[in-house]
């Protein structure tokens, strides 16, 4: 076994992996949550959906989301087997077992938190990213004034398309937008309660997650340091675990109120 | 006597380790508080003895104050019962109360097998100390000891960490069973002193691959461990482990 292969396949490794993948997956989870802020925007969704647009056709963005995808199912699969393989650890249970009593919920939970995260992925992609990308989202047109910044839109007839995702034009003081209309999507989707039930027991499964994942990840990297534990508590717990699953969970819950 | 209890024990009884085991219920009258959780089992030993109905249950024990890491009893869901930073010989009866029910269970690992009763075999540690746990000295006269410049916060930790008794009760916290935080405190220990820098990079690789063959699980870094370890080892142990493990796979010539 060359070195490389056998630091991986190490206990230490493998726990590097799910560290390594898992801050990925946080610094992703930031720039998706600035991204989607536009949805509280009240322009009808004209700068959401160009967003959307860019983040699927920008280059760079689009090789960073396959080295995301990647990192999800690696994540993921290295995790699910790692709980198996430490059950294997222990063969007989005890018949008493204290858990509380010398750590936390959450650091003892990571499996199941993880798995329920895993199945809202599966829910959230194929409800938007597979349906944006090979679903038929109808496109809409947005006439915005320039000077006064007025957006007038009115939804392209369903059986309406192009050959891209966005088209531009400027008439006189008139700009005009063509685009798909993920907005819509979303507005539509979160009107299901069980859509919007499921992404809110996601972000706290998400919540519990992170407040041991942020922090144990730089554990399992070596750093554990008094000069930055505070500052890694603090992200971990004040953006990570409490800022980015409320952000996230209210987008659903203003759609399904509004 | 004013003051003396009655407890009822339920103790994992395994003839040993290919049998099945059980928990069987047995009620000792007369307990003083006084009396360690061992010296209880004295006395229900005793009993079973002159009774000879039942064999007596097997514990491991030797110093009885703390410094050896012989007694290993899980109890009430707890290595080492319920208080901080002691073992199972410096536990007292004084912590439990009249008529209390105590369940105790031997350390279950699978890289610790029941021999009997509470008794569980961890020659998997003596294995891991073996691979790596130790410092080449050339034989001759020692040198003087002051001749080996080491800075006080380093010789303080390294001391912190050799207070490890090898008891196993981070195993048996562990909802993953890992040896880390023993594995870090022994790799620690010689890592933060000149005399264990020659060879730290083959000790710690070598330690943690004897550490994953015996069977012990991943660090999930829950903290059990630290919580119930009579020794009260750090976790920031672990992370040196980490850290130890890593610049010597990306940093040294050795795998
Ligand atoms: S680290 Fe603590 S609990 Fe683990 S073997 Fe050493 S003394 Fe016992
Ligand atoms: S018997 Fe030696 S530490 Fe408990």
């Amino acid at each position: 076994m060359n070195w490389i292969t056998k630091m991986f396949s190490s206990s230490l490794g493998q726990k590097l992996i799910m560290a390594l993948t898992g801050l990925f997956l946080c610094s992703f989870l930031i720039i998706h949550m600035v991204g989607n802020l536009q949805l509280f925007k009240h322009d009808a969704g004209l700068a959401f959906n160009k967003y959307a647009v860019f983040m699927t056709t920008n280059p760079l963005i689009k090789t960073t989301s396959y080295l995301l995808y990647a990192a999800i199912l690696f994540h993921a699969f290295k995790g699910i087997a790692l709980v198996f393989q430490n059950k294997k650890a222990r063969p007989v249970k005890y018949q008493a077992f204290d858990g509380k009593a010398n750590s936390h919920w959450s650091s003892r939970n990571m499996g199941v938190l993880g798995t329920i995260i895993l199945v809202f992925v599966v829910v959230h992609m194929s409800n938007f990213w597979a349906e944006y990308k090979f679903g038929h989202v109808p496109y809409t047109r947005y006439t915005e004034n320039i000077q006064t910044g007025e957006i007038q839109s009115d939804y392209m007839p369903a059986d309406f398309t192009m050959n891209s995702k966005m088209e531009e034009q400027s008439e006189g003081l008139m700009k005009v937008t063509i685009v798909k209309d993920l907005f819509r999507s979303v507005e539509l989707g979160f009107k299901e309660l069980w859509l919007v039930a499921l992404y809110i027991i996601a972000m706290a499964a998400l919540s519990f997650h992170l407040y041991h994942g942020f922090k144990s990840a730089f554990q399992t990297m070596g750093l554990n340091h008094k000069k930055y534990n505070g500052a890694i508590n603090f992200i971990g717990i004040g953006v990570f675990a409490i800022l980015i699953p409320i952000g996230f969970a209210a987008m659903p819950l203003y759609f399904f109120i509004k | 006597m004013s003051g003396n209890m009655n407890i009822n024990l339920k103790v994992w009884r395994q003839k040993n380790g290919k049998s099945q085991g059980k928990l069987v219920d047995y009620k000792v009258e007369g307990v003083s508080p006084d009396m360690s959780f061992l010296e209880m089992f004295d006395v229900l030993n005793d009993r079973l003895v002159s009774e000879g109905k039942d064999e007596p249950i097997a514990f491991d024990h030797d110093c009885r104050e703390g410094i050896c890491g012989m007694c290993s009893m899980y109890i009430n869901g707890r290595p080492h019962g319920p208080n901080q930073g002691v073992t199972t010989c410096q536990l007292h009866m004084r912590s439990f109360k009249d008529g209390d029910t105590i369940v105790v269970e031997p350390w279950r690992a699978a890289a610790f097998p029941v021999i009997k009763d509470l008794a569980v075999n961890r020659s998997a540690f003596d294995r891991i100390i073996a691979s790596g746990g130790f410092i080449s000295v050339n034989t001759g006269n020692a040198q003087d000891a002051n001749s080996l410049p080491i800075a006080k916060d380093n010789a303080d930790e390294a001391f912190a960490a050799a207070a490890c008794i090898g008891c196993g009760a981070c195993v048996a916290a562990c909802k993953n069973s890992s040896a880390m935080l023993f594995v870090s405190a022994k790799v620690s220990q010689l890592a933060l002193l000149p005399q264990g820098d020659p060879e730290r990079n083959t000790r710690v690789l070598n330690m943690v691959a004897q550490m994953d063959t015996e069977g012990f699980g991943a660090c999930t870094n829950t903290g059990a461990c630290s919580a119930e370890c009579p020794k009260e080892i750090s976790l920031t142990n672990i992370a040196r482990l980490n850290r130890e493990y890593f610049a010597a796979q990306l940093g040294s010539d050795r795998s």
